[in-house]
Formats: structure tokens, sequence, C-alpha cells
């Protein structure tokens, strides 16, 4: 529908020199091409964005939260901070350490980011606002968000750095323990909406009970185990055992600098959105509104993300890290279990006429 | 040539490159990640298939968890090159003869008449789950062949931990669950004691 009010407008625009005939001979074979594309900026123009100001946002926050003030001398309320951060770290020297994989060590920050975005490809924004509404899209996004591994562990190795190495082994187990878990819970949400199509599974929420219908209230343990299992997989804290500042300098990234750590930087917060993007559509009802008698629409959506990302921030302003053996014993000993158990449940209590979701 | 056959000689001619590279590679870790970028490019071929469900489980399964352990191990290990190396010639001419005979089946089975006659790449129409589909014959039609290969995965899976666990003697380890049930009383013992009288002037001077 947006598509043909673009081409309208296009064409007549073209029309008041006489070249609309002309132009869209030229165009026609290539617009599929054009339009995604156009999409594709539509989603991560926006994205970067979130992704500088949640900079700001988690500055500003944790400093509350800690009774301080926060970045506030760039901008009114520091609200150029990011520009300014930015702006440093693109100016800075890119130093690559010697003896390190040069290849891998400038290629393994893209490994990391590429991930984080073409996850996005499949997340729909309202009722029929996705890039690509893909049938195995759930499938799509458990295997992007495990490609991610990939930067991490690439940028320890290459780095020929001990702590690197040693955050990039940590990272690696972290995110392979606690996938597990994560699929597992992403099986109770497909199980219950018997579809793998994040539209679909908006969709099955739908009811005249607004928020009740959601997939939060019976699958609330898994809930659980999705948010914290999504804060392990972006390393953040509690669990940013990969950056360990007071025990492995900064993990991953520590000979990094410049514009390369920023894309790590970025991935990261790239990731945590997608995380919260998701446990919105997939929990939360996405755009559906929480009370039958408001309509649907995507400012829900943005509120229910903006919530899980204050709640990421929260944690990291609140929980001090977990020691290692504690962070495996809570993915292995704790979250698969109970997501095993919860499957099977799920499974019992669909075939009953006590499933009214 | 249409643009379907181009990708596919492009995901083809890729396969075929990181394949050798990750025999040739002279770093075990690059091998590993050749290995990778094979494993992407035929999941893109899946992809082309319409075996949509396949090729991302592929690559969830093997490139997200298989290769990164993979790479994990890889990484650790002290590898020596040269002792790699050595005896390449002495045994090229069985490693030949093993792939000269794989490459006759492969060629034997592609190109019989089983499997070549009557097999058509069916369109589908858009609203078509090739994983709803794969599901329905998984647990229909082919149930007890999947129950079992199941049980032989679960069972090899036991059999390696069984297999490799050691209980070691010496070994030190935390007991996470009395580390969280630990209460104040068990670490904090709050004794009553009369308060003591204070004496004017430095401790030292006290004649008692």
């Amino acid at each position: 529908m947006m598509e043909a009010q673009i081409l309208h407008f296009f064409q007549w625009f073209w029309d008041l020199f006489g070249l609309w005939d002309l132009m869209w001979g030229y165009i026609q074979p290539v617009w599929p091409l054009l339009w995604t594309v156009a999409k594709i900026f539509a989603i991560i123009l926006p994205l970067l964005g979130a992704v500088a100001y949640l900079t700001l946002a988690e500055r500003k926050v944790i400093g509350y939260m800690q009774i301080r003030i926060g970045p506030n001398r760039v901008g009114y309320f520091g609200l150029l901070q990011p520009i300014a951060d930015g702006l440093k770290l693109f100016l800075k020297e890119i130093i690559i350490p010697s003896g390190s994989s040069k290849f891998l060590f400038v290629i393994a920050p893209i490994m990391a980011f590429a991930p984080a975005l073409a996850a996005w490809a499949v997340v729909p924004f309202s009722e029929g606002m996705a890039l690509a509404n893909v049938n195995a899209g759930l499938l799509y996004i458990l295997t992007m968000t495990s490609l991610g591994i990939y930067g991490i562990i690439i940028a320890g190795w290459a780095s020929n750095s001990k702590y690197a190495f040693l955050g990039a082994v940590r990272s690696a187990a972290q995110i392979v323990s606690y996938e597990i878990a994560m699929g597992f819970a992403l099986v109770c949400v497909l199980m219950a909406s018997q579809s793998m199509n994040l539209t679909e599974i908006v969709r099955g929420q739908h009811g005249s009970l607004g928020a009740l219908n959601w997939y939060v209230i019976p699958l609330f343990p898994m809930f659980m185990v999705y948010l914290i299992s999504g804060v392990a997989e972006t390393n953040r804290s509690p669990f940013d055992m990969a950056e360990g500042e007071s025990e492995i300098v900064a993990g991953f990234h520590v000979e990094y600098s410049g514009m390369a750590f920023a894309v790590f930087f970025l991935a990261e917060y790239a990731n945590m959105i997608l995380i919260a993007f998701l446990t919105s559509i997939l929990f939360l009802g996405g755009w559906l509104s929480p009370v039958p008698f408001l309509p649907d629409s995507f400012i829900w959506l943005l509120g229910k993300v903006s919530f899980i990302l204050l709640l990421f921030l929260w944690f990291r302003a609140t929980f001090p890290r977990y020691r290692y053996d504690q962070l495996m014993r809570l993915g292995w000993k704790v979250f698969i279990p109970l997501t095993i158990i919860w499957v099977v449940v799920i499974a019992v209590w669909m075939q009953t006429s006590l499933w009214v979701w | 040539m249409n643009f379907e056959t181009i990708v596919f000689y492009m995901f083809a001619a890729l396969i075929v490159f990181s394949a050798l590279r990750v025999i040739t590679a002279r770093n075990p870790v690059h091998a590993v990640l050749f290995l990778v970028l094979a494993f992407i490019s035929s999941a893109g071929i899946w992809l082309l298939l319409e075996a949509e469900f396949l090729a991302i489980t592929l690559v969830l399964v093997y490139v997200g968890a298989v290769m990164v352990l993979f790479l994990f191990v890889v990484m650790m290990l002290d590898i020596n090159l040269v002792k790699l190396r050595e005896g390449f010639w002495r045994w090229l001419p069985f490693g030949a003869a093993l792939a000269g005979l794989m490459a006759f089946e492969m060629i034997w089975v592609l190109g019989s008449h089983e499997t070549s006659t009557g097999v058509v790449a069916v369109k589908h129409a858009a609203d078509y789950s090739n994983t709803k589909e794969l599901g329905r014959l998984i647990y229909t039609d082919y149930v007890y062949p999947f129950e079992i290969a199941a049980v032989i995965l679960l069972v090899a899976m036991i059999a390696a931990i069984a297999l490799t666990l050691r209980r070691r003697k010496d070994a030190k380890s935390q007991v996470v669950s009395d580390q969280v049930a630990v209460k104040k009383a068990d670490r904090l013992r709050i004794v009553a004691m009369q308060s003591e009288k204070l004496v004017a002037g430095h401790p030292s001077e006290r004649k008692d």
C-alpha cells in the first residue's frame, strides 16, 4: 500500500518534466531490489539511533539509581553525548597488535555486528510490517543470534592475547549453554502458538481479554528463563564474564581500539534491543493492546520494549557479577531441567480443556 | 542461465573452494573457519531447494553449536604442524584410494537410474511450509525410525559421558546449594558480654 503511494508520488514528480515513462523503463527491472533496500534502511537507521541513545539512557538511568547525575555536559541533559562518544571513537587510531591474525582481527567486529543486524529481517513491528514474513521466523532468529558468538571467539583468538582469549573461551561456553535453555523456552512458545511465524505468534495472543491472552500467563517460567538467558546471551551484567574487567581486564575486546571497539559495542546494544523486541513479541503480545478498549498499535510494542530495556539497565545497576561456576550451574542445572519440564507441562496442558490461549 | 542457476553455481564454487581450504590451510583455526563457510554455503543451496527448515537447522546446529565447540577445542590444543605433515607421501596411496572410492560411490548413486529419473524439483505455493510438512512426516510415517535414531543418539551421548567422566579424589569444588542456603547464624556468632570500663589515658598506662 505504501509502495503504491510512493510510486504514485514519483510518477507525479517525474510527470512534471514529462520523463516518467523514460524513468520507469529504467527503474522497473530493479524496483523490487530498490524497495527492499529502502525498507532495510528504514529498519537499520532508527535501530542505530536507538543503539546510540540506549548508551546515553544506560548512563543516565544507572546514574540516577546511584544518586549521580550522569552525563550532562554535551547538549541539554547530555543529549549530544552519544554523538560526541561516536566522534571520539571514530577519530581514534585502530591499533592492530603484533603477532595477531590481521584479517581475522579486522573481520571479527563485523562478524559480531552482522548477525545482530541480520536478525531484524524477520522481526514484525506491527500487523504486516516486517521486512520478510518468513514461516520459520523463530528458527531464523535463533540461528542468527547463535552466529554472533563467532565475532567474540575470533576476536579473542586473533588478538594474540591471553586475556582476550580467556574472555572468548568464557563467552563461548556461556553462550552455548544458555542457547539450549533459550531454545526450549522458544519451543514452548511455538507449541502454544502452533507456528514459527512471528506475526502468527502475535496473532495467537490476540483475544477479548487483552493482557490475559498473552503467552506470559501460561508460560511465565519460560518468560523468566528467556529474559535471563537473553541477558546472558548478550553478555550483559551480571553475566558479563566475557568482559570481567575486574578479572581479565576487558575480555575479548581488550586489544581493540577506536571504531573496531565501537562496532563490538554497537553489536551488544543492537542485540539487547533485539532480545527486548523478541521478549515483547513472543510473551507480551507484541503490538497488541493490554486492554481491550484501546486500539493495537506499534506504540504498545515500543512501550514494552522500553520497559524490558529498562530491566536490562536495572539489572546492571543492581546485581554483582556472577561467579563462573554459579553461572554454569544456573544454565545447566536450573534452566535446562526447568524448561524441559515446562515443555512437557505445556504439551499435556494443551490436550486438556483448561488450555484457553 | 537464470538467476537461480547463477546463485547455485556461486554457492557451489564457494563450497568447493572452502572445502579445499579446510585441508590446505596451514592454521587449524583457519581450517575450522573455512569449514564453517562450507556449512553456510551448503545451507544456501538447501534454501534454493526450498528446504528452509533443513538449511536453518544446519546453520543452527552445526555452525551455531558444533563448530563453536570445535573451534573452542582447536584453539586450546597445541598442534604441532610439522608432526602432522610427517609421512604425507607414505599415506598418499591409501588416502587417494579412499577418495577415489568415495567419488565412485557418489557418481554411482547420483548417476543411477533410480535417483536420476522422476526427480523434478516441484515449485510450491507461497503458503507451503516446509517445516510443517517435515514434522508431519517425521511424526507419522517415519515415527519409529525417528525414535530409534533419537534413542541411539541418547545412548551414544550417555556412553561418551560415562567413558570420559573420571571422579578425581583431589578435585576441589564448591557446593553452590550449600552456599546459597547459608544462614546468618552459620557464619556470625553474637556473644553477650559486659561492656568494658573505660580507663583514662593511654591503654599502656593501665595498671591492673
